[in-house]
Order: structure tokens, then C-alpha cells, then sequence
């Protein structure tokens, strides 16, 4: 049934829970043109699965396979048993481009509103639970601000919020920090590393930023392009919480980082 | 501090008046020259004319014409016309452009229909119109249908077909069904382009309802005119003619204004698009 020797199901993280995600030899063609090919992976319930590759790879397409965006050519792709499909709450997708993510008519709070919207949620309802998604990213005071009047680190919070909203058992984000300056990105991850300790998703994390991946994951799947595929994983040891100063100081991340940085240059 | 700075942007701006005056003060040196200009030429000289007056005539017939209430009673009728016909038509062509929009089989499907209809002139189906109407509101509001329908149509059906995708995935993640996403989603991040055309629109609508009151129906100020015209009364020919434009000036800066109010800050960039 498991493909390649690929899919590890031991683990180093303590509390192991069953797989919840789970990429069956997956394919998909587009216009006769492969983009990805023999994808077999399955992710823990409340891992933190970093997926990195170079662009192209087709890291971003595994993460629309997920959310039933777009369907597989070949294989399946399995959320808690069942086939990925659009419109499962459950499922929360954040984008990389927050210019064009977030609905620029709508201020912050209105952002946020359209998740607990689409779920039905009367407008009484709504107003304490998104002060406390905004408070809890920090933008409590910026309510009633419009995208265009927030910077791109608390844009892509209002990202973060709306998903959030959707209290959401996975959390897929694709390249969520790779358009902002180095001081937002690493406040942001830290953010998200308790958010996702805190809500205990399972959240699958598109990067192409080596250390971003060792720093924030559970494992770390690196990719190759042409067409898309799998081409190692690593499972990350390092201790939780990271710590911003201590972890990337450790030998482990250091040995992690020049085994990934050997497999990423092979894969170019 | 968001209301803060969203009431300095607008404090900035100064009012609607002021600002028309300081603009274009400059602007109408020339035009009040030529005015007096023609004025001295047709009082000193022995010029006879069915056909032109000097503007001190315009301007007393003019006063004429307001206080008789008959310039009032012609801008209600043509005005109702033109903005009836705008607002059946501008939802027609709202919807429509929506459903065009989001499906592309229903738009290779009737998008012949529509360009094939689009470029008969409205004057040309005046006589059908009449046939089947009559005079009065009626068929004038079904001749400016067209004017009105098809800008909207045409604006609402690209702005919704550009849809950014990004934002269409977030609605369907998100399990917002086909309503939702029409509402919430798509005619707003229209709604800038809808408006574009809806601008265009109510100056056709204009153009049309004084057309056809000119040409065959007995109300209004295309009438107006007309009759004027006929009485062999050119200064109160002129006093309408002028007043037509100033009520198609104002009804574009209206527009215009609203367009700024609903889409200044978080439209901008829809409105780029």
C-alpha cells in the first residue's frame, strides 16, 4: 500500500497521532506538461510539515491539491479519509500575496467578517469573536483599517486572522512570509509556531527558505522540480519552543541545514 | 487613528463650491468675452434672425421660462425619463453582465445577440416604439433601455470576468456558496467599473430622451425646443438649449462626486483595474 520508503511512520514528537493528510502517488498533469509526479506523503494530526523546494517545484500545487482547488490526474488525495473537496471550513488556506488575498474594500475587521459569514454566523456573533482573532494578532487597534492602509507584515496578520476564524484542524500556508522584510518574517513565525502550539492544527508550510523550514517544522519535505516530486524528508529534532537567538545555534540545526542546503543545490 | 486619518484626507480636500470657483474662474474669461462680443454685434447691428438671438434675449426668455414653470415641468419629465430609463436598464445590464461575466458558456453563447442588437441606433426603432406605446413616458424609457443597458453590460461583464482568482479561491475555500460569492465577493470588486459605466450610461440616457422628444414625443424639454423653434421664438430655444447642458453637467459631476465618495479610499485600486 505505502509508496517508496518515504512515508515514516515513527516519530520523535511525543503524543503520535494518526495521519490525517495523506497523498497517495499523486499526479497531476496539466496541458500535457507534468507538474508533479509520484507524490507520496502522509502528514500526523497537529504536525508541523514544512514543504520547501525551489520555484517551480510544485510546493504551491500540493497545497491546492489539498484544498480541492484543483484535482489530482493521478492518485488521490485524502483529508481525513476523505477526497479534498472546496469548502470545507475546516481546511484554511493562506495565501503568500496578501495584495491580493484580502478583499481591499473591506477594512480589517471586515476581512476577518467574511469567514464567520460564509459559515452563517449572525451579525451579534460575530463582533466578539473577531476582536478577539484581530486582538489576537495584534491588531485590535487597526479594526478599521483598510488593506491599503496596513503594512504588508499586518496584512498578511489579517491572513492570519481569517483563517483562524474558520477554526481550521489544518492551516495551509503558501509562502506566507516571502514578500515581507527579514524582522517582520521572523516576528511572524514566531507567531505562527504558537499559534499553531496553541490551536494544535496541523499545518502545512510552504517556503523556500531553508532556515524558516528547519526553524518552524516538524519535518521537512524538500522537493525537486521538473516535473514536481519528493526528493528527501527530514525529520527536525530540535527542541519546542524554538528560540530565536538559541535554536539556530545548535549543531543539529546546523547539520540539518547543510544536509537540506546539499539536497536543494543537487535538485537545481 | 483610522477615523482620525480617513477625516484629515477628507478635511484636506476643500468643499465642492469653493473648489469650482477657484478652478475655473480663468476659464470662463474667454467664453464671457465671446458672449459680450456677440451681444454687441447683434444690438449695434441691424441683424434680423429666426434663427439666432442675442443672449440678453436668451436671458429673458430664460426668466420666462422659469417663472412660467414650463422650463420645471420639461426638466421633471425629461429628467424622470432619462433616470427611469437608467435605473431599469442599469440593473438589467447589472445582472446580466454578471451572469455573462461568471460563465463563460453563457457569454460565447450570447454575446453574438448582444453585439448584434448593440449597434442599432436607438432613433431607428423609434417608429416600432411608437407603434407599440404610444407617446408618453413609455416609450421614451423603452428607447433609452438600450443606452443603458448595454455600457453597463459591457463595463460589468469584463470588471466580473477579471475577478482577481486569488480572491475567488478564498471564497470557495471558505464555503461561500454562488450568492455569496456574487455579492460579497465579485460586484463589489466590480463595483468601481460598474460605475464607469453606469457614467456613461446616464449621459446616453440623457442624449436619447432629449432625441426623442425633439424627434417625436410631445413632453419635455426636446419638446420644449421643438415648439420654440416652431414659434419662431429662438431666444427661448437657446434659453433650453443651455439649460440642457448645464443639467448634463451637473449630472455627470453628481456622478462623478459620488464615484469619489463610494470609491475613494478602498476602490482606488478597483478601479485601476
Amino acid at each position: 500500500m505505502q509508496h517508496g520508503g518515504r512515508v515514516r511512520e515513527e516519530s520523535t514528537s511525543p503524543g503520535v497521532a494518526a495521519p490525517i493528510i495523506r497523498f497517495d502517488d499523486v499526479g497531476l498533469a496539466l496541458g500535457g506538461q507534468a507538474i508533479l509526479e509520484n507524490v507520496s506523503l502522509t502528514v500526523r494530526k497537529g504536525e508541523f510539515l514544512c514543504v520547501i523546494g525551489p520555484s517551480g517545484c510544485g510546493k504551491t500545487t500540493l497545497l491546492r491539491l489539498l484544498a480541492g482547488l484543483v484535482e489530482p490526474t493521478a492518485g488521490r488525495v485524502l483529508y481525513d479519509g476523505e477526497r479534498a473537496a472546496p469548502g470545507r471550513r475546516d481546511i484554511a488556506l493562506m495565501f503568500q500575496d496578501y495584495t491580493k488575498a484580502l478583499l481591499p474594500w473591506r477594512t480589517a475587521y471586515g476581512n476577518v467578517s467574511l469567514a464567520l459569514e460564509a459559515m452563517g454566523k449572525t451579525k451579534s456573533s460575530r463582533h466578539d469573536i473577531i476582536m478577539t482573532l484581530l486582538d489576537s494578532v495584534g491588531l485590535a487597534r487597526e479594526a478599521d483599517r483598510y488593506p491599503s492602509q496596513l503594512s504588508g507584515g499586518m496584512q498578511q496578520r489579517v491572513q492570519i486572522a481569517r483563517c483562524l476564524a474558520q477554526e481550521p484542524a489544518a492551516l495551509l500556508m503558501d509562502e506566507p512570509f516571502g514578500a515581507l522584510d527579514a524582522i517582520t518574517r521572523q516576528a511572524l513565525q514566531d507567531d505562527i509556531q504558537e499559534i499553531a502550539a496553541r490551536s494544535n492544527a496541523t499545518v502545512l508550510f510552504v517556503t523556500h527558505d531553508l532556515e524558516e523550514a528547519i526553524y518552524l517544522g516538524d519535518r521537512v519535505v524538500a522537493m525537486r522540480p521538473h516535473p514536481g516530486r519528493i526528493a528527501t524528508e527530514f525529520e527536525i529534532g530540535l527542541d519546542r519552543p524554538r528560540d530565536r537567538l538559541r535554536t539556530p545555534e545548535e549543531p543539529e540545526f546546523l547539520r540539518l541545514r547543510r544536509a537540506l542546503f546539499d539536497v536543494v543545490k543537487e535538485g537545481r | 487613528m483610522a477615523d482620525a486619518a480617513i477625516a484629515g484626507a477628507t478635511r484636506r480636500r476643500p468643499g465642492f463650491a469653493s473648489r469650482l470657483v477657484r478652478r475655473d474662474w480663468r476659464g470662463a474669461v474667454a467664453p464671457l468675452l465671446l458672449l459680450a462680443f456677440v451681444e454687441i454685434v447683434m444690438d449695434t447691428g441691424s441683424y434680423q434672425s429666426d434663427s439666432l438671438a442675442p443672449p440678453s434675449q436668451i436671458a429673458v426668455a430664460a426668466y420666462r421660462v422659469v417663472l412660467d414653470g414650463s422650463l420645471l415641468t420639461g426638466t421633471i419629465e425629461t429628467l424622470g425619463a432619462a433616470l427611469g430609463g437608467l435605473a431599469i436598464g442599469g440593473m438589467i445590464g447589472v445582472v446580466l453582465g454578471v451572469l455573462f461575466g461568471m460563465s463563460r458558456a453563457v457569454d460565447r453563447l450570447m454575446m453574438v445577440t448582444v453585439e448584434s442588437i448593440r449597434p442599432i441606433p436607438s432613433a431607428a426603432i423609434i417608429p416600432v416604439v411608437l407603434l407599440a406605446f404610444g407617446f408618453g413616458y413609455r416609450m421614451e424609457i423603452f428607447l433609452i433601455l438600450p443606452g443603458t443597458i448595454f455600457p453597463i453590460l459591457i463595463f460589468t461583464r469584463s470588471a466580473v470576468a477579471g475577478t482577481e482568482p486569488c480572491l475567488l479561491d478564498v471564497s470557495r475555500l471558505m464555503g461561500l456558496g454562488y450568492i455569496g460569492r456574487v455579492l460579497k465577493i465579485v460586484v463589489p470588486a466590480a463595483l468601481p467599473r460598474i460605475f464607469v459605466g453606469f457614467r456613461l450610461s446616464a449621459a446616453l440616457a440623457l442624449v436619447i430622451a432629449v432625441t426623442t422628444e425633439v424627434v417625436v414625443n410631445p413632453q419635455g424639454l426636446g419638446s420644449a425646443i421643438m415648439v420654440s423653434e416652431q414659434k419662431l421664438d429662438p431666444a427661448s430655444m437657446y434659453a433650453v438649449v443651455i439649460w440642457l447642458g448645464i443639467i448634463g453637467w451637473g449630472l455627470n459631476a453628481a456622478l462623478v462626486w459620488m464615484q469619489r465618495r463610494l470609491f475613494g479610499p478602498a476602490g482606488a485600486r478597483g478601479a485601476e483595474q
